[in-house]
């Protein structure tokens, strides 16, 4: 696993190089946001209660407490979404009138220090008359309901439908249909680093630099000007090391923009640092969806026609830039999964509630439908009396390209294989027999599969589908070479984690022979990186790592042309690798770094053939790539307590070309613990008149080491023209396929107690009760 | 706003004069007084363990104790870990495994292990298991932190 | 050396694993703080005949290994597992536990179920305050405002006393929802002076007579633990919250009762 020696020749893509990252990190030289020295700190003075008016903000005498008067002339955040039945809501930078949801900003203290900004935060009154609240979806969609905004009396803020024109007919025709309800409960992503921001305004320049725990540093830009009305090149967005974010950091809160204006008044520095109960209140939350799904399946238990009706419960604003319909609509558009059902009908609703707004988070909503849809399949399994592994065979893609039933695309994929492979690796037939002895002692073990697809890498044209105001998608990338040879690429992505300096950096070095530790990737800063849409959606590695390859090439060509000129052969004879040109078959080479030289001092001797310097565009906008996996979960249920463990966790996985195995790994492992998580461990619960019970991590219930198992990971690489590096994207695979296993080996166990299991997390209490509740009934 | 006192903290062999509300708490010294930046807040409240440093010889959540409790003991942060340019087996061993993303827990997990690993270096496969679930990370799954203080306590014990 | 223990309108703070958070919420705001970390003489284990003294400074991680040889040190090593996370073992006290009075308390089970003795200081004099009459309720202890818990004094179990403790959590190093702690002799092959002490259930820990009446007497078998831990899931008034209701705290009081019951004869 370490670096290849000098000049061999080798290939970087495809080795487990170690990350150029890690030294500073690991030496406790990383730069966070809250890292930075301020002048002037802030305290967010918060709602306390869910819904009401705000009859008086009383603020002690000669002190620096800002609220929505002071930012009358601010914008408020409203993205927009033109299909669908979007309702545009908006959302003040500061509450003005009503109080929306328990932890609304509605007043900023500031002071020179955390702990006096916190004492000035506490002598804040906030009168509020409070109003009934409504924090279920399904209570907001009942007439009578309390109205969160009363642009969307229904508080239904986004609706998509569709029906195909085969489905009456093949719904009719069906041999058996199951019906039932899945429901996944609100989660928050957690990223370790809470939010963050400091803007500094500098007089020299009457620019502001805002440096923030942001997935999207450019659209954080624009974003901003556009709600303050300021020239947005007065405005500088720096992403810098930012400790994970998961979706969570990708949606524009307005915390960032009342810093940004306080610097502006203040002439100075300020910052905030969210503390963890802010986080867990105010932080963005997802998944907090219903879905009542019904499959109908013909006489060989292929499902034939799918029906689902989908609320989800977005909170009280909706969120920028993707709103919120990006978790209804999405999950709509890919409920069917990676099975070749074509007859579907669904309606699709985002509703609004006293909580807090909603946004995309790890697999945004695939972890929901795959759930629903995994669930689905293991009862007709049962129902038919066949395997839950035969069920999947049966119903999988396996043609390609496969168009679905909502127009999506599906590029080669190894759907069938990876449920093949990950079947190898599992002695299926000896855990059955361990689980029928382990049963016959009281001890009850569950085996869960589950098979999906991960869309990753889709460009604009899929945003444009959307309907969405701001189409994001695209990325450009720019590679200097300088004059020593050492190599800048700058990228419109913002990684937190993934590990893209060093993937780029290996996808580069392979095409121009240079060494990746000479290449540096240069990400984040506004003023530095060209316009991108940041780092979310699995999206990085294929679309700036296409650009990366595009701009590569061009680099390589141009430096071939050099190359050519120099040893005076054709540029189909030279090779670059191990940081030299050479001239094929022959002995003569000149080092990389020469040419570089070379083309910023010398170019005169190039006679008008090559300009002067060494930077190349790459832009790439693809249309999207399909990866896919079969995850397999086995657990020992704990029927007197409810409790799971989990014995063993397995994953076949198929993301196309690894650029970085222990990077991809790295991914996985992640997406699979965030999985577990979601499947027993994290709910974020209110109570009924909107107050948060889950504010805390001792509430709140991420996994620590002991809840998740040793991962075995297998992979395949199909490689498809939908990925120009033939990457495709492996960032949240992991947390879409997890829970259905999870849940699945969890029903699988307790298949002899008549128990359904369609809930995650899937706690301990549930699980009881549900076992309570059938043998009161048995009995 | 209380009246400040005067206190020296001792951070990796070097002291630091400084002036905290006594309500300060060590981590906020370290990092805001003191500038040293590589310890972590990530909860405030004693759960996540990203603020864990050495006091003493023990791992502790410097979240949790006031800067005047740590007046002239030593207190070691991930700062001084490597010696010059050396780095610990553990820095090294994180690094070779690929056991952090994007680092934020990171130095917590490294003084965690490396104070049991100092106390316990022929600490079990499953004590350490324990140990290790006194920290969150949310990046990794945790699969390579612990690969990679398993590979660090074995070069460690050698 | 006694020192003057002024502790109106302030706190001690030993550890601080437990208040420094409290404060970190701003839920307590005390004006004042009493440090009693640097004092020596709070910081010692000793056994005095049958009974081990423990000091306000004592850490947890001190019961890492036996404090005192037999019995009565492999239980309070097997119960210092599962209180919290080691470093917050290095840091936090017994004694603070105590007077926390946290529920979920495993050292307040212990006090309850052995029997302890508490003893406070104050500048009014010294005065021991028996188990029974300490743990009040939710966080609240019979300890007045300016009196220091220096002390609390367990009984050593003999070496012919079997243990067995089990807790029920969500995660590794949360706070039990549930847990037991038993303890009892066997005499001409049935139980003798069973204790069985559930904490984490209710408002504060304590001994429940039931289900000891269940095992007095009783042979050392399944149908006995069985029957044990039914009295104590019927006899306990759970506490309810995101956790747990009723139903479910009683199902889990059940189990782990008859888990530390089987954990005590393997």
């Amino acid at each position: 696993m370490s670096a290849a020696t000098k000049g061999s020749g080798m290939t970087w893509v495809g080795r487990s190089i170690r990350r150029l990252e890690d030294p500073a990190l690991v030496a406790g030289q990383g730069r966070f946001t809250a890292d930075l020295p301020a002048a002037h700190w802030v305290r967010f003075v918060r709602s306390t209660i869910a819904s009401g008016n705000i009859k008086r903000i009383g603020v002690p005498p000669n002190s620096n407490v800002i609220t929505a008067a002071d930012l009358a002339s601010a914008k408020s955040i409203k993205p927009m979404l033109h299909k669908f039945n979007y309702v545009p809501v908006a959302q003040p930078i500061l509450a003005a009138d009503v109080v929306r949801f328990v932890g609304e900003v509605v007043a900023a203290a500031v002071a020179p220090s955390q702990e006096e900004a916190e004492d000035l935060a506490d002598q804040v009154e906030i009168e509020i008359e409070p109003l009934t609240a409504v924090t279920d979806a399904r209570r907001a969609l009942l007439a009578g309901a309390p109205i969160i905004h009363p642009e969307a009396p229904a508080n239904v803020i986004v609706e998509g439908r569709i029906k195909t024109p085969d489905f009456d007919a093949t719904w009719a025709s069906a041999h058996i249909r199951i019906k039932f309800e899945a429901r996944s409960r609100r989660q928050n992503a957690t990223p370790l680093e809470a939010r963050a921001g400091h803007a500094a305004y500098d007089t020299a320049t009457g620019r502001v630099t805002l440096t923030c725990t942001t997935q999207m540093p450019h659209l954080t830009r624009t974003a901003i000007a556009d709600v303050l009305g300021m020239p947005e090149s007065d405005l500088r967005v720096i992403a810098p090391d930012v400790g994970g974010g998961f979706g969570q950091k990708m949606s524009l809160p307005p915390e960032y923009v009342i810093l940004v204006w306080l610097a502006r008044r203040l002439r100075s520095s300020v910052a905030w640092t969210e503390d963890r109960r802010e986080n867990l209140m105010a932080g963005f939350h997802s998944r907090d969806q219903v879905i009542a799904l019904e499959g109908a399946f013909d006489k060989d238990a292929k499902l034939t026609a799918l029906s689902a009706d989908i609320v989800a419960n977005i909170g009280a604003y909706s969120c920028f830039p993707t709103t919120c319909g990006v978790e209804p609509l999405m999950a709509m558009a890919e409920l069917p999964g990676p099975y070749q059902v074509q007859a579907y009908e669904c309606v699709s609703r985002g509703v609004l509630t006293h909580t807090c707004p909603m946004a995309p988070y790890r697999g945004v909503s695939r972890p929901v439908i795959t759930f629903a849809l995994e669930r689905l399949m293991d009862k007709a399994a049962a129902k038919f009396g066949i395997d839950p592994v035969e069920i999947r065979r049966r119903n999988l893609i396996d043609r390609f390209p496969y168009k679905s039933a909502t127009g999506l695309t599906f590029d080669e994929g190894s759907y069938r294989q990876t449920l093949e492979m990950a079947i190898e690796h599992i002695d299926l037939p000896a855990f059955r027999a361990r689980q029928k002895q382990a049963r016959a002692e009281g001890c009850h073990l569950g085996i869960g599969f589950s098979t999906f697809s991960e869309r990753t890498g889709y460009g604009s044209p899929a945003f444009a589908a959307r309907g969405m105001e701001i189409t994001p998608g695209w990325e450009n990338v720019e590679i200097t070479m300088d004059p020593s040879g050492l190599v800048e690429a700058r990228i419109g992505s913002s990684p937190h984690g993934q590990g893209l300096r060093t993937t780029l950096a290996q996808i580069i070095a392979d095409e121009i022979g240079v060494e990746p530790r000479q290449i540096r990737v240069v990400h984040g800063d506004t003023d530095r990186a060209p316009y991108g849409w940041g780092t979310f959606a699995s999206r990085s590695l294929v679309i700036a790592g296409g650009a990366s390859l595009i701009a590569a090439r061009k680099l390589r060509s141009k430096l071939i042309k050099i190359a050519g000129h120099m040893l005076e052969a054709s540029a189909a004879d030279i090779v670059l690798e191990g940081g030299m040109a050479k001239v094929s078959g022959t002995d003569r080479s000149v080092p990389i770094a020469t040419m570089a030289r070379q083309a910023y001092y010398q170019t005169h001797r190039f006679q008008g053939d090559i300009d002067p310097g060494l930077t190349e565009i790459g832009a790439y906008d693809p249309a999207g790539t399909f990866s896919n996996a079969c995850h397999v979960a086995i657990v020992r249920v704990d029927i007197d307590t409810g409790h799971v463990a989990i014995e063993k966790f397995l994953a076949a996985e198929d993301a196309g070309r690894i650029i970085n195995p222990m990077i991809a790994d790295g991914q996985v492992h992640g997406g699979i613990a965030q999985g577990i998580g979601n499947a027993l461990l994290e709910e974020i619960v209110y109570s009924d008149t909107g107050d948060i019970l889950t504010s805390t991590l001792a509430d709140y219930l991420p996994p620590t080491a002991r809840e998740i198992p040793p991962i075995e990971l297998h992979h395949m690489e199909t490689y498809s023209d939908a990925s120009i590096t033939k990457a495709k994207g492996v960032g949240e695979g992991g947390a879409i396929g997890a829970p259905a296993a999870v849940i699945n080996a969890i029903n699988d166990a307790l298949a002899p107690f008549n128990v359904s299991i369609d809930e995650i997390p899937a706690t301990p209490r549930k699980i009881r009760a549900a076992l309570r509740l059938a043998m009161e009934k048995r009995a | 706003m209380t009246d400040k006192v005067d206190i020296t903290l001792n951070i990796n062999g070097r002291n630091h004069a400084i002036s905290v509300e006594p309500r300060r708490t060590l981590v906020d010294a370290i990092r805001e007084n003191c500038g040293q930046t590589g310890t972590h807040i990530g909860c405030e409240h004693g759960v996540c363990g990203a603020c864990t440093i050495i006091v003493n010889g023990d791992p502790v959540r410097s979240c949790l104790m006031f800067a005047t409790q740590a007046d002239g003991v030593p207190i070691r942060t991930v700062e001084g870990l490597a010696k010059g340019d050396t780095l610990h087996p553990l820095q090294r061993a994180f690094m070779e495994h690929h056991g952090l993303q994007c680092g934020f827990c990171t130095p917590g997990f490294l003084m965690l292990a490396t104070a049991v690993l100092e106390r316990e270096p022929d600490i079990t496969d499953d004590e350490l298991l324990d140990v290790l679930a006194s920290n969150l990370c949310r990046c990794t799954g945790y699969q390579n932190i612990i690969k990679a203080v398993r590979a660090a306590a074995a070069e460690m014990r050698a | 050396m006694l020192c003057e223990f002024g502790t109106k309108d302030g706190r001690v703070l030993a550890g601080g694993q437990s208040l420094v958070p409290i404060m970190a919420f701003r839920l307590a705001r005390p004006a004042h703080l009493v440090d009693i970390n640097g004092i020596s003489e709070l910081a010692r284990v000793s056994r005095v005949d049958d009974t081990l003294s423990i000091g306000a400074v004592v850490r947890h991680a001190a019961f890492h290994s036996p404090t005192v040889s037999g019995q009565m040190g492999r239980l309070l090593a097997a119960v210092v597992r599962h209180i919290a996370h080691y470093p917050i073992r290095t840091r936090g006290t017994f004694c603070g536990s105590i007077a926390h009075a946290d529920p979920a308390s495993e050292w307040c089970l212990v006090a309850a179920t052995l029997s302890a003795q508490m003893v406070a200081a104050s500048k009014r004099g010294q005065r021991v305050i028996e188990a029974d009459d300490f743990f009040e309720g939710i966080m609240t202890t019979a300890l007045a405002e300016d009196e220091l818990l220096t002390e609390v004094r367990l009984p050593v179990i003999s070496d012919q006393t079997r243990f067995g403790f089990h807790e029920f959590n969500r995660r590794a190093g949360d706070f039990g929802i549930a847990m037991a702690l038993v303890t009892y002799r066997v005499a001409d092959g049935v139980i003798a002076e069973p204790r069985v002490g559930i904490g984490g259930a209710e408002a504060h820990p304590r001994r429940i007579p039931e289900a000891e009446n269940a095992l007095k007497g009783r042979p050392l078998e399944p149908k006995t633990f069985q029957a044990a831990a039914e009295a104590a899931a019927k006899a306990v008034d759970p506490m309810e919250d995101i956790q747990a209701d009723a139903e479910y705290r009683r199902d889990l009081v059940h189990a782990v009762t008859r888990r530390a019951l089987e954990q005590s004869a393997p």
